[in-house]
């Protein structure tokens, strides 16, 4: 075999894993040739608008649906009391999250409605303008009830229970206390205290969710053509809930443009399509409209903590203690619940570092908004900020340097594999040599002699770090050992094709990031072919492997390893083929370019096209004891950690207005680790992207709801997405320690540029006005809040 | 985010586009460069019975110096302005507030015409022709008249035109040499509406400032001259003084209402800041 000592399947000659190559569906998607939902058209297929709920909290006293049926074109008015014969409800809890609870919800509203959005009654129509004419028709009647909207006194014992039968508003508490933390503080050369808010916002991908439902009576088989991340999970719940047999249902998911998280979830919205196909026995389209994407796609953070940090003289941290309270909606988001990301802050809070006395408490409460649960960088980016701004609280009090109070507490180098005191288990992190090359690639020291001679001028700039960790490559710890069908492995089938080309099948879905990209780059290096000759499959449920999809930052890690082994068997199984072809010894032969090589002189014996030939179409010619099997597939799960942690330092460099508040952007720097670099520009779109995601919030994204649960801000006019022209440049350097949980090595990119971006840009901020005595800790960090903690508003 | 249907007419004159208002009644809107009547009408914000599209009547387009005064049709598009030399020279304040209207695909497809009948209080162009003293040409079923811009906006997106007219024309006065221009606005993204902004037109002669007009925009429902502001102004030089004096006077001038992202107070922060730099250009030229 050509796996020769010393040469790895990931170095062998012609590899394409580390190189940056064009990604082989870009050509299609900018010539506007993608396969979006809204672009699928079915033979009878009718269209879905939905009346909502106005309010925020209320009882549905009537629906009277006679004007809207009666509009020309509109086929039917469904309200809930159409499916309940039809399907069952959900209910958002995981059995290894101890004690969350949620409600019953139902597709429709069921008697009541508990956020500003919640679909009331389904309009079907002929045509989506006609559905939305008929939906305001729909004459529904309520009688309002006093909505809880403030997460600090949803708890309080005279604020209104959303769900009487829950018995409060508490969806989920988590409690950690580790080592002596009472001690650390009264011990405390400084204690750095500070109460942080994480401002609720939204995914707004540039693709609104969409579905289409095609239910066949005459075979029972239920199509989905879905914008979604996790095929096999929607086939599951559409199964389950709507009572048919799993095997017939089908969820085929082509282009996604975005998804962030977005598409992960149960929508209310999404179920109704799916009932209401069965209902009428035909296909039945849905695809949100921006308006109604801001009330129901899921909203994300939404934090107020309170957090304190003490530190000895030497500036190491030697207690933290914290008390997160987040206020997700009127229910648990199904199937993955809105208990993950407090979760989340609880495990990773403070994660590069070593201290060993760690208090938290986190409490999820029900509120009558938008649901809330898990976007890009679940729970990290409030961890993240909440150590980092304390961090540097006790640099400023200590007079040590951001850069070297991080080092003096990173987690040594040697003492890996580390468990956290929240329990999270770091195989091998390499914060130091992160920041160290961080500093190198932003001239840190010139920055700051820039930043003093400007501060002679009236000039204010900052620099912020952040140094983080990440969950990636989660294995069944995250949802199946509590219950969920979510899978955590995944597989992929490649196929040789007559012609010499392969045929890649992975369960790991692309929703832009370059999932095909990168599938397709690992298979042609593992079984040696030209990249032009890899087609990669993805996102039918009938045809790729069962697996979970892409999410938490999984894509890489899981799918590229199954990619790997898939494309090292069938090297394995080609070469026994070609040694019989060729009279030799499969360890002599190896595949290069396509074609079947001596393994020690590179001569080629025959192009695979040859081989193919032979196999396909002249087994006559074979041995009778030779059966080619040119088709494999292989599976992976990640096992030995809960999940693979990757590490990254930021830094951000800002000026702050200090005559307005306005802060610019003026430059980034990410160094990231994520293991083995499969494709750097890709590794670098993911980290930019993400950083631009997590820039977003701390500056411009926030869903403004009023006390009386009315979302204010829900359009692209009014909600502010961060813009390429306010963007700096963002430079990427990559430090690589590849995890040992597999043979390639990668950990997840995806998430951890939104991990860190709000630390940073805070971090940067209050380094500006430093000279102020300021501490701003509430984003997003709007002018307006700028210019109020320097007292001149 | 489907429109509601409506009936749809396409007047090729003025004249007909006038006949077609009067048969479709107060329910009809016209439809210009559609940047902001279509996102409305998606958004169901707006359900006019019918649009009626003087986007083909040719008459109302294009930028022409007549003498003392520049006549820009109603259907000019901003990307036109912007690209119009004699517009820089003559009337310099204009040139400089185009960069700021919106984003390239907005420029392209809007007209000055819109942006003034549809009286966006945080729009640039109404304060733009506050701050010159332009006069709006009117059509409707009897004739023709001029409007000042002082006059034209009367409130939130109402102007002076009524249901049955049409606005055809703005006429801007050619700006003498003496004359200076400077435009500003502070917004959260770029080509965003502005938090607070400001137009400003002065003579400046010898260091010594007349004639001051100093037009804020998002600080009320309509464009306002800060008439205190400029009144500390008048005859005086350029100085530190000065600039607080006449930040101070706006107190008088303006009493802004907030919005979902800006306080009263923080709007009359923000144009004080506004107010210092805009003088600031204006001196230095």
């Amino acid at each position: 075999m050509s796996d020769r000592p010393g040469i790895s399947v990931l170095d062998r000659p012609n590899s394409y894993i580390g190189r940056t190559v064009e990604r082989p569906n870009a050509r299609r998607l900018v010539q506007g040739r993608g396969a979006f939902v809204d672009d699928m058209k079915l033979p009878r297929m009718v269209h879905l608008a939905f009346c909502r709920s106005p309010y925020a909290h209320a009882e549905v006293v009537s629906i009277d649906k006679a004007e809207a049926e009666a509009l020309p074109g509109v086929i039917r008015v469904v309200t809930m009391e159409d499916l309940k014969d039809i399907m069952t409800p959900w209910v958002g809890v995981l059995d290894h999250l101890k004690g969350i609870k949620s409600a019953e919800q139902w597709p429709l509203a069921n008697g009541k409605v508990h956020w500003q959005g919640e679909p009331v009654a389904a309009v079907v129509a002929t045509s989506r303008a006609i559905a939305e004419d008929a939906a305001d028709l729909v004459m529904v009647e309520y009688n309002e009830l006093p909505p809880v909207t403030d997460m600090m006194t949803a708890l309080d014992p005279e604020t209104p229970v959303i769900h009487k039968e829950l018995g409060d508003n508490l969806c989920f508490e988590r409690n950690v206390d580790e080592g002596d933390v009472d001690k650390a503080f009264a011990e405390a050369a400084f204690v750095a205290e500070e109460t942080m808010r994480f401002n609720r916002h939204t995914g707004v991908t540039m693709e609104p969710r969409a579905i289409i439902c095609d239910y066949n009576p005459a075979d029972e088989v239920l199509t989905l053509h879905m914008a979604v991340q996790c095929p096999h999970m929607s086939k599951n719940l559409y199964a389950k809930h709507l009572g048919l047999d799993e095997n017939k249902v089908r969820v085929i998911c082509k282009d996604v443009g975005g998804s962030f998280g977005i598409k992960i979830h149960t929508y209310s919205d999404e179920m109704a399509a799916g009932a209401i196909t069965v209902l009428l026995g035909r296909p039945v389209k849905f695809v949100a409209d921006r308006l109604e994407s801001f009330v129901t796609d899921i909203h994300a953070r939404d934090h107020v903590v309170k957090a304190r940090m003490a530190f000895n003289a030497e500036g190491e941290i030697t207690a933290l203690d914290m008390d997160d309270v987040t206020g997700i909606g009127p229910y648990s988001v199904y199937p993955r619940t809105s208990g993950i990301e407090a979760n989340q802050v609880v495990n990773l809070t403070g994660g590069p570092y070593k201290h060993r006395n760690y208090r938290c408490r986190a409490r999820v409460v029900f509120l009558n908004k938008n649901v809330m649960c898990q976007y890009r960088g679940v729970g990290h980016p409030i961890a993240v900020a909440i150590a980092e701004h304390l961090i540097d609280r006790g640099a400023v009090a200590l007079g040590l340097d951001p850069v070297e109070i991080r080092h003096r507490n990173f987690i040594p180098d040697d003492a890996y594999p580390y468990t956290a005191p929240s329990g999270a288990i770091y195989e091998r992190q390499s914060h130091h040599q992160c920041l160290d090359k961080l500093v190198e690639m932003m001239d840190y020291k010139g920055l700051r002699a820039e930043q003093a001679a400007l501060r002679e001028k009236g000039i204010y700039r900052g620099i912020g770090f952040v140094s983080l960790v990440e969950v990636t490559n989660p294995s069944p710890a995250f949802y199946g050992v509590g219950g969920a069908r979510i899978a955590s492995q995944d597989g992929c089938t490649i196929r040789l094709d007559p012609t010499g080309g392969i045929t890649c099948i992975t369960g790991v879905t692309e929703q832009g990031q370059g999932t095909e990209t990168i599938v397709a780059q690992i298979a042609a290096s593992a079984v040696g072919v030209s990249m032009d000759n890899v087609r990669v499959i993805t996102g039918d449920t009938d045809v790729v492997p069962y697996g979970g999809g892409t999410w938490a930052s999984r894509g890489a890690g899981i799918g590229g390893e199954a990619a790997l082994q898939a494309g090292k068997e069938l090297r394995k199984n080609i070469l026994k083929v070609a040694a019989t072809i060729l009279q030799s010894d499969p360890e002599a032969l190896d595949i290069r370019d396509g074609a079947i090589i001596d393994a020690d002189t590179g001569t080629e014996r025959m192009p695979l096209s040859e081989l193919g030939r032979i196999a396909y179409f002249r087994g006559d010619t074979l041995p009778h004891d030779v059966q080619p099997e040119l088709v494999v597939t292989r599976h992976f799960v990640s096992r030995g950690f809960p999940f693979v942690f990757t590490n990254a330092a930021h830094a951000c460099h800002v000026e702050v207005d200090i005559e307005t508040g306005m802060v610019k952007l003026l430059k980034y720097w990410v160094v990231e680790d994520c293991g083995t670099v499969i494709n750097p520009l890709l590794v670098e779109e993911q980290t930019r992207g993400g950083v631009v995601q997590g820039l977003g919030p701390a500056l411009f994204e926030e869903c403004l709801y009023s006390d009386e649960g009315q979302l204010q801000n829900g359009s692209m006019a009014d909600y502010l997405v961060p813009m390429a022209a306010e963007m700096p440049d963002i430079v990427v350097g990559h430090v690589e320690t590849p995890t040992a949980t597999s043979e390639l090595g990668a950990k997840g990119v995806g998430e951890a540029g939104t991990a860190g971006a709000p630390g940073a840009v805070m971090n940067a901020i209050n380094d500006a006005l430093g000279s102020f005595n300021v501490s701003l800790a509430d984003m997003p960090f709007t002018p307006e809040k700028v210019l109020r903690a320097l007292g001149k508003v | 985010m489907k429109a509601p249907s409506f009936e749809y007419a396409k007047a090729e004159s003025v004249d007909e586009a006038l006949e077609l208002l009067g048969r479709f009644g107060d329910d009809a809107k016209v439809i210009a460069g559609g940047q902001s009547l279509v996102p409305a009408l998606n958004m169901r914000l707006a359900g006019p019975s019918a649009l009626i599209d003087i986007g083909a009547i040719g008459e109302l387009r294009g930028i022409k110096l007549d003498g003392a005064v520049m006549r820009i049709g109603a259907l000019t598009r901003h990307c036109e302005i912007m690209a119009s030399g004699e517009i820089a020279r003559h009337v310099p304040l204009l040139a400089k507030a185009v960069p700021n209207i919106a984003h390239e695909a907005i420029r392209n497809r809007g007209t000055i015409g819109g942006s003034l009948a549809n009286a966006d209080p945080a729009a640039e162009w109404p304060a733009c022709s506050l701050a010159l003293g332009a006069v709006m040409e009117i059509a409707g079923q009897n004739g023709r008249r001029k409007v000042s811009a002082a006059d034209f906006f009367q409130g939130y997106y109402t102007t002076a035109i009524e249901p049955d007219e049409i606005l055809i024309a703005i006429e801007f006065p050619v700006i003498s040499a003496d004359y200076r221009s400077a435009f500003m606005e502070l917004s959260r993204r770029k080509g965003d509406y502005a938090m607070v902004g400001l137009a400003a037109h002065a003579r400046v002669s010898g260091g010594v400032f007349n004639d001051v007009r100093l037009s804020f925009f998002n600080v009320a429902d309509r464009p306002v001259l800060a008439v205190s502001a400029a009144a500390v102004l008048e005859g005086k030089e350029m100085s530190v003084q000065a600039v607080e004096q006449a930040q101070q006077a706006l107190g008088d001038d303006l009493d802004p209402l907030g919005d979902l992202y800006c306080s009263p107070e923080y709007k009359i922060r923000l144009a004080r800041v506004l107010t210092g730099r805009v003088l600031s250009q204006l001196a230095a030229g």
